[in-house]
């Protein structure tokens, strides 16, 4: 039952269209930055493009794209209207106005500091200020999730919540809680110093508050994802769910291992102590568990469909798939990307290992596997798959978006295995200008050159998805029936409580990052002679 | 059930949950505060707490060195984009009337016509970092250090502004404008050294940088060369003497001809 259309495609809408522009600004630094462009003659428009796709992708996409297919899930897994659709309107408004605020300053090349702020450089307040418009907008979506969650419950006490859901909420609240640290970071130290307030910063301190967003909202963005693989694969290719008691364990185990381990991104920062790092290393390595328990269940579901298509043999199922339908495809890709990316991702999180690679290319090609890769083409997938429920339109072309899956996933194959190469050969990240012409880095130019061509790739693939989209909206009507989520083999019908509940693991979350953060952030807090003084971008 | 029987040791979720949890919690904190500190052999502590603290990152006041005795005076300007932000028209005033002795060398224009530089528009930030390093002896010149001594930091600041106030004007006797040459532009990565314009104004400024355009050649020549040579270092953390001693002597001629060359009204203006 999906009532609100227009609050969801306008989500949709704003997500792909935002995407679509950092997509091309993505291509064009990948393009001026290899041999292949002719250089600028200023890095500074190099990064006035880095901070607006990394804003754009890191913050204002997923950050849509989870807002949208939320409201989705709630009305169509709990049967129920949305409430609270007015304040739904308020928060998308506040991520319209919060992007529009800060995209100007980034145009105007006064916020030329990255996604991630770095500070004691500091840009134009409004670029700040905008992005705290944009996660106040989604902490609307958080509470709506929370409160339909609760009408929900009082209309159906003691019932199980639907999968989707439940999952949907612990993301909901994994953003919620992921988000205090750069919200912190912003309005007790980076905006006051934006504001003229003050001239000095603790910049250590900065990068361990950033540091306690910065890795879970990687699980936030993972998280539509993962619900993907859960409720809407198995159901799309004929399967079911092989456990949905193991689907919950997993998302909770996300909201409990994804907050406290960000420190992982401060192992060569010299502000934090050893011992802290080693915890927060070794809870990364926790991460493995939901992670594998999702391999291993999505793949039996997708076996129980096989073997219901008549596969057969150890892996003669395999060939019984549906390989036409774009979900198995997006899902096998998805897989592959998420292997590799997984297995680079053991490197990031070793403690000695990382400093091999620390700051290089590597990082970025990796993260574009994992997230590019991966996450987003499971967005594509989900839209693909509510489009019909949302317009009432059919979305004929499956060639087309056959296509376009597969060449997301050879380009971003393409772009970032090379990239992970040089990285590994040392070459440095954030740089706006390489000197292919000297020896001792010209054998890297035919890496970069194919990186660059698979950017391409992927910016004719990303035309192609918005292309399909736009063109389902005046396609046929048709009535897509219902919007069903996939069952269970054995459809639960109690749960434990703890397993139909968050606030447990919620619980757990909250005082794990208290035991993990709480020394570090006091200690730099509190300790004086620690703060520099501001760089302010563009003044002299 | 309801959340009342969730938080209960009644409950095997919230016994295992929380169990698990803090068991790891404390495996994961003895290794790291105590096993591993103890497995660096090149590392003492002087007991268990000591290794913890230090694992933990407690700030440790480091043993009381000396600073090692430098054979020159370095610069102890300390400079931040706030420094001389906004002058009052009467510190204008002030400079005005203090700058009339520099005019012999410096042009009562603020534009020279012997190889002294040019001052007219110059970032004030520059003009007080250099004034306070003439005045320190951190750098020194037969002509400038004698009227540097007997400045006060007030009058220092006063001149600053006056020139940073002055209207940018062409240089005396301009050649034709040069193209870029490639020092300028890209610099030169795998020598570590920035394109010029990255911090001179051009592209972007870095506090305490000067902008070039229409300087001396004679002038800027000499200055890359005494960086080079460590004749002059004022330069805070070596900044300019790191990138003149990478740069060869056809590139020292190549940009201070460069910038000669150019109007000085393509610098980046100051906010
Ligand atoms: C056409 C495809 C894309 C290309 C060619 C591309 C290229 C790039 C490049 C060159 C950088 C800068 C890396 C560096 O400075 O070392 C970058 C950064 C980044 N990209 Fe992409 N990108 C693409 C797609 C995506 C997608 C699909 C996402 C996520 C949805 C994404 C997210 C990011 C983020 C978050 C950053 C970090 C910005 C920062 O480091 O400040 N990119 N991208
Ligand atoms: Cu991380």
């Amino acid at each position: 039952m999906l009532v609100n259309r227009k609050l969801i495609l306008a989500h949709f809408w704003l997500a792909f269209a935002v995407f679509g522009v950092a997509l091309t600004l993505g291509a064009w630094q990948m393009f001026i930055r290899s041999p292949i462009g002719t250089w600028l003659s200023n890095p500074e428009l190099y990064y006035r493009s880095l901070t607006a796709h990394g804003t754009v992708m890191g913050y204002v996409f997923p950050t849509l794209v989870a807002m949208g297919f939320g409201y989705a899930i709630s009305e169509a897994a709990l049967q129920q209207r949305l409430v609270g659709v007015r304040w739904a309107w308020a928060g998308f408004w506040l991520i319209v106005a919060g992007s529009i605020m800060a995209v100007i300053p980034i145009a105007l090349g006064r916020a030329s500091v990255l996604y991630t702020f770095y500070p004691p450089l500091i840009g134009n307040v409004f670029y700040y200020l905008g992005v705290v418009l944009v996660v106040v907008g989604s902490w609307i979506w958080v509470a709506l999730m929370s409160v339909n969650l609760r009408v929900w419950r009082k209309a159906n006490p003691g019932a199980p919540v639907p999968l989707a859901m439940f999952a949907n909420v612990a993301g909901s609240y994994l953003w919620a809680w992921t988000a205090v640290g750069a919200a912190l970071e912003l309005l007790l130290q980076i905006i006051p110093v934006a504001a003229g307030l003050k001239a000095t910063i603790d910049a250590g301190l900065a990068r361990v508050f950033f540091s306690w967003t910065l890795h879970a909202i990687v699980y936030f963005w993972l998280m539509p994802t993962y619900i993907a693989y859960y409720t809407i694969v198995p159901r799309a290719i004929g399967g079911r769910i092989y456990s949905d008691s193991m689907a919950r364990i997993s998302f909770i185990l996300f909201l409990v291992v994804a907050m406290p381990i960000g420190m992982h991104h401060t192992f060569a920062d010299p502000q934090v102590g050893a011992g802290f790092k080693f915890i927060h290393s070794a809870f990364t390595a926790l991460v493995a568990l939901p992670t594998l328990l999702t391999v291993f269940t999505i793949c039996a579901s997708v076996e129980i469909a096989a073997r219901l298509r008549g596969g057969r043999g150890m892996f003669g199922w395999i060939s019984a798939l549906p390989w036409d339908n774009p979900m198995m495809l997006a899902l096998a890709f998805s897989f592959v990307m998420l292997g590799f990316g997984g297995a680079g991702g053991l490197i990031n999180m070793s403690y000695q290992l990382d400093a091999s690679i620390h700051n290089t290319q590597w990082i970025t090609g990796h993260f574009h596997l994992i997230f590019g890769g991966a996450i987003v083409i499971m967005y594509f997938a989900i839209a693909y798959d509510l489009w019909p429920h949302l317009t009432g339109r059919e979305l004929i072309d499956v060639r087309l978006i056959r296509t376009q899956l597969w060449l997301w996933f050879v380009g971003m194959i393409v772009t970032t295995f090379p990239w992970h190469w040089v990285g590994i050969l040392g070459m440095p990240r954030r740089m706006a200008y390489f000197d292919f012409g000297d020896p001792a880095i010209a054998p890297q130019a035919l890496s970069v050159i194919l990186s660059a061509i698979g950017g391409f790739i992927l910016l004719a693939s990303g035309i192609m998805f918005i292309v399909i989209l736009a063109r389902g909206m005046r396609a046929p009507q048709i009535d897509a029936g219902p919007y069903r989520f996939a069952l269970a083999v054995h459809q639960p019908k109690t749960v434990p409580v703890a397993l139909n509940t968050h606030a447990l693991w919620v619980a757990l979350m909250i005082g794990l990052t208290l035991t993990n953060y709480g020394y570090p952030i006091l200690n730099l807090a509190l300790s004086s002679g620690t703060s520099v003084p501001a760089v302010y971008v563009g003044a002299q | 059930m309801s959340t009342r029987d969730l938080f209960t040791l009644r409950n095997t979720h919230f016994r295992i949950g929380v169990g698990i949890t803090a068991a790891i919690l404390i495996v994961t904190a003895i290794a790291g505060f105590i096993v591993l500190p103890f497995a660096q052999p090149w590392v003492q502590f002087a007991n268990v707490w000591d290794a913890i603290c230090s694992a933990a990152g407690v700030t440790q006041r480091a043993p009381d060195v000396t600073a090692p005795q430098q054979a020159k005076r370095l610069s102890e300007v300390v400079l931040t984009s706030n420094t001389l932000s906004r002058p009052s028209q009467e510190a204008i005033g002030r400079g005005a009337t203090l700058a009339q002795r520099c005019a012999i060398c410096h042009g009562p224009t603020g534009v020279s016509r012997a190889d002294s530089p040019n001052l007219a528009g110059q970032y004030a930030a520059v003009i007080y970092k250099q004034l306070h390093d003439f005045r320190s002896g951190a750098r020194s010149n037969a002509v400038m250090s004698p009227f540097a001594v007997n400045l006060t930091d007030q009058e220092i600041a006063d001149l600053s502004n006056y020139y940073a106030y002055l209207p940018r004007l062409p240089a005396y006797h301009p050649t034709p404008q040069l193209p870029k040459p490639n020092i300028v532009i890209y610099g030169a990565p795998m020598r570590g050294i920035a394109p010029c314009g990255a911090c001179h104004g051009s592209l972007d400024n870095k506090t305490g940088s000067p902008w070039l355009e229409g300087q001396s050649e004679a002038y800027m020549k000499a200055q890359l060369q005494a960086f080079a040579t460590s004749e002059r270092r004022n330069d805070i953390s070596q900044q300019m003497r790191n990138i003149a001693r990478a740069m060869t002597a056809q590139e020292i001629e190549a940009a201070a001809a460069y910038y000669a060359s150019q109007p000085p009204d393509v610098v980046k203006a100051v906010d």
